[in-house]
């Protein structure tokens, strides 16, 4: 679809997948009331892994990243984070999610706090990190999203592009193992993608473990060693990227893949 | 000059350009202000005209009666010797008199006069301690001084000994090291915790101590029992007790309601509901006649603070439903927000959603103390002597027997000063924390 990522180098000399298990997900069903919105989820994710979910709108890609934090909560089988499993037990829920981070579609910015306050809150009341030192580490993260400049500036002057760098800049002050995207360039004006993706790539390149509802397939084939697709609550299909793009198995994600291509 | 004036060298553009005119008159300042702004039709000149007559109407009704206005005399009949005198007994003159003779009356009730600079440093006091509150331009170490103010008013005011207080102000000190080490252990206990044992120790262990300590070393000031407090100052020591202690109990009312936990949940709703429910009059009798079969036997729990307590309740559940309006404001992208960032329900409520509900609030939150800061003249029912009160003690005397609207016209100006006032820095703080996050 978008081939915003198509000409860039990618530097894979970190990019590598290890043995051990960042998540594991174990015949997982959701439901909201009566409706089932997930269906039997199977999924291990090893550290250092860049999925890429994908599927029709509706079809419960956004609830199964959002029982990984806990936003949503699961009512059958069992979601296993970083070796800690999400009970209701909220000492496990807290500690998940601070080693979770998270970027939402609409960035979820706090508005009455500067960018700099945004990126050390969660720091200095989660982490009890003293203000200086966390202070020094969101200077860093917001420089290496580059826009070290606007620091001081409430969410609201800011680009749509820039407030989503703000964001991934947020939940990396925290130093998370894992990061969970859901859509994060949907909301932006197409020459806004380019700058987010280039800084999810950058967060790839540097190893992190990362699960992103997106539509880019450009970025999907550029980083993804996975590629999921998702369709009434449950994954039809997952390959790697190639696989994926040139041989879908199932009719469903040949129909979505054309969709969405424009084939 | 016109166009056929000049030569008409070329057909399609002016070679001398024409002098600038004065515009007529009709386009001018003041008559074009008029026209535009109070007749710009027929209808909207009429409504003009009869607008105009409405006002001058009040005006010369109530204007010679202002500015004939007597300053200084020793009661009505000499008021009205003295208007005889000068202005004819047809005129019309007010008798503001009353006013300059009665005015401490007016402002401190029956307090004793040798202790008028108790209520008068006290309120100096509260402005002082409000000011870091109200304006964030002062340091912010200067907010642990105002925590201190209420006490060293509250001393001031009832004084005795300065134990009360003093050992009443150390419950807070209990509360937060009983919060610090049960925190340790598990948040629910320690909220339920706190609140026992804080409880339980200003109800029985608080007042029998300062006792203990005062017949050691006895340090305090004359006594004044609260049946002695009238006047403004009393209208200002229940109204501002009130908005005070309701803001932060109508914020917990409304987080209890928002809650998830069903217990929680419920125990609000009902407390909201039977409390707005149920006039205030009411609950200002039931203040004066009940609530002591409630507390402890034995104690005798002054009438003026039973009031706080009952404003306090009522204002509380009407400042809950105003932020419960402002919590539902928030988008829910901001809980998830700060969830994710694994802030806890606490963290989450203190440093993201009430920052953003109670800024939506605050129209509501100061209309709402502006009605109960008004309110505090309903305490004339249970027989306080609040101004309106005071009035009829006034008129009690045969010197100013029979005068009406001086007073009621004084009063009225003295709340609508401070209900301006109030209305004025919500629009200031509005402004504020607009400029401050576009
Ligand atoms: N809070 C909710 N209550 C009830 N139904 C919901 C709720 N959130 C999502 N759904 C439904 O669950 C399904 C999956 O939603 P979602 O995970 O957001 O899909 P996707 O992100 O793939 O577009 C949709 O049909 C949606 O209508
Ligand atoms: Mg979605």
């Amino acid at each position: 679809m978008s081939d915003t990522v198509q000409d860039r180098q990618i530097n894979r000399s970190q990019m590598q997948v290890s043995d051990e298990i960042a998540i594991d997900i174990t015949n997982m069903n959701k439901w909201y009331g009566t409706f089932h919105v997930l269906r039997d989820i199977n999924l291990t994710v090893q550290r250092g892994e860049r999925i890429v979910i994908c599927g029709p709108s509706g079809s419960g890609k956004s609830t199964l990243i959002r029982c990984i934090n806990r936003l949503e909560e699961h009512q059958k089988g069992t979601i296993m984070v970083e070796g800690t499993e999400l009970s209701s037990d909220l000492k496990n829920i807290d500690k998940i999610r601070s080693e979770v981070g998270m970027c939402f579609q609409h960035f979820n910015l706090f508005p009455h706090l500067t960018i700099l306050e945004n990126c050390t809150l969660a720091p200095i009341w989660v982490r009890k990190t003293p203000k200086k030192e966390a202070e020094a580490t969101a200077m860093h993260f917001l420089e290496k999203v580059k826009i070290p400049d606007q620091a001081l500036k409430y969410p609201g002057q800011l680009s749509g592009g820039q407030q989503q760098r703000v964001a991934i800049a947020r939940s990396l002050c925290m130093k998370p193992r894992i990061m969970l995207f859901d859509e994060p360039t949907s909301a932006l004006d197409p020459e806004m993608i380019k700058e987010v993706l280039d800084t999810m790539i950058e967060l790839a390149e540097e190893g992190m473990t990362m699960l992103c509802v997106t539509h880019e397939m450009g970025f999907a084939q550029a980083v993804a060693n996975r590629v999921i697709f998702m369709d009434q609550g449950q994954i039809v299909e997952q390959n790697e990227p190639k696989e994926f793009f040139n041989n879908p198995q199932s009719d469903r994600t040949k129909l979505f893949l054309s969709q969405i291509l424009g084939h | 000059m016109s166009d056929t004036d000049s030569q008409v060298t070329n057909a399609y553009f002016r070679e001398t350009m024409l002098a600038q005119q004065t515009p007529p008159v009709t386009e001018t300042g003041a008559i074009k202000w008029l026209r535009e702004n109070l007749f710009p039709t027929w209808l909207n000149g009429i409504m003009t005209i009869v607008a105009l007559y409405a006002i001058w109407f009040i005006l010369s009704h109530i204007g010679p009666w202002f500015l004939n206005g007597i300053w200084d005399a020793q009661s009505l009949s000499e008021c009205r010797e003295i208007r005889d005198a000068t202005l004819g007994p047809d005129a019309s003159a007010a008798c503001f008199a009353v006013i300059s003779d009665r005015w401490q009356q007016l402002v401190f009730g029956f307090y004793p006069q040798s202790a008028y600079w108790r209520p008068t440093l006290a309120f100096f006091l509260m402005l002082a301690g409000l000011a870091p509150v109200l304006f964030g331009a002062i340091p912010r170490r200067w907010l642990t001084a105002s925590m201190l103010t209420p006490f060293v008013i509250y001393f001031l005011l009832w004084g005795g000994s300065v134990w009360v207080p003093a050992f009443i102000a150390l419950g807070f000190v209990v509360g937060g090291l009983t919060a610090r080490v049960l925190g340790r252990l598990n948040q629910m206990v320690a909220l339920i915790g706190t609140v026992l044992i804080v409880g339980l120790y200003w109800a029985f262990i608080a007042v029998p101590l300062a006792n203990a300590v005062h017949s050691i070393l006895p340090i305090g000031i004359m006594a004044i029992p609260s049946s002695e407090f009238g006047g403004f100052m009393l209208s200002v020591v229940i109204g501002m007790a009130a908005i005070i202690l309701s803001l932060p109990l109508g914020i917990v009312l409304a987080l209890a309601r928002a809650s998830d936990l069903f217990l929680v949940n419920k125990l609000a709703i009902g407390f909201i509901e039977i409390i707005r429910g149920v006039p205030l009059i009411v609950w200002l009798f039931t203040a004066s006649l009940l609530l002591n079969y409630f507390l402890p036997p034995g104690t005798n729990f002054d009438l003026t603070l039973r009031v706080i307590i009952m404003v306090t309740l009522f204002s509380a559940a009407y400042i809950a439903e105003v932020v419960r309006g402002g919590l539902a404001a928030v988008p829910k992208g901001q809980y998830e927000g700060a969830d994710s960032l694994g802030l806890d329900y606490w963290q989450s409520m203190r440093l993201i959603v009430l920052p953003q509900a109670l800024k939506i609030s605050i129209p509501g939150i100061v209309n709402t103390f502006i009605g109960l800061f008004k309110d505090t003249t309903l305490v004339v029912f249970i027989g306080l002597l609040d101004p309106l009160g005071l009035t009829n003690s006034i008129r009690a005397s045969t010197d100013w027997n029979g005068i009406y609207w001086e007073l009621y016209v004084f009063i009225g100006l003295m709340f609508f000063i401070a209900c301006y006032a109030m209305g004025r820095y919500s629009m200031y703080l509005e402004r504020k924390l607009q400029r401050e996050n576009r």
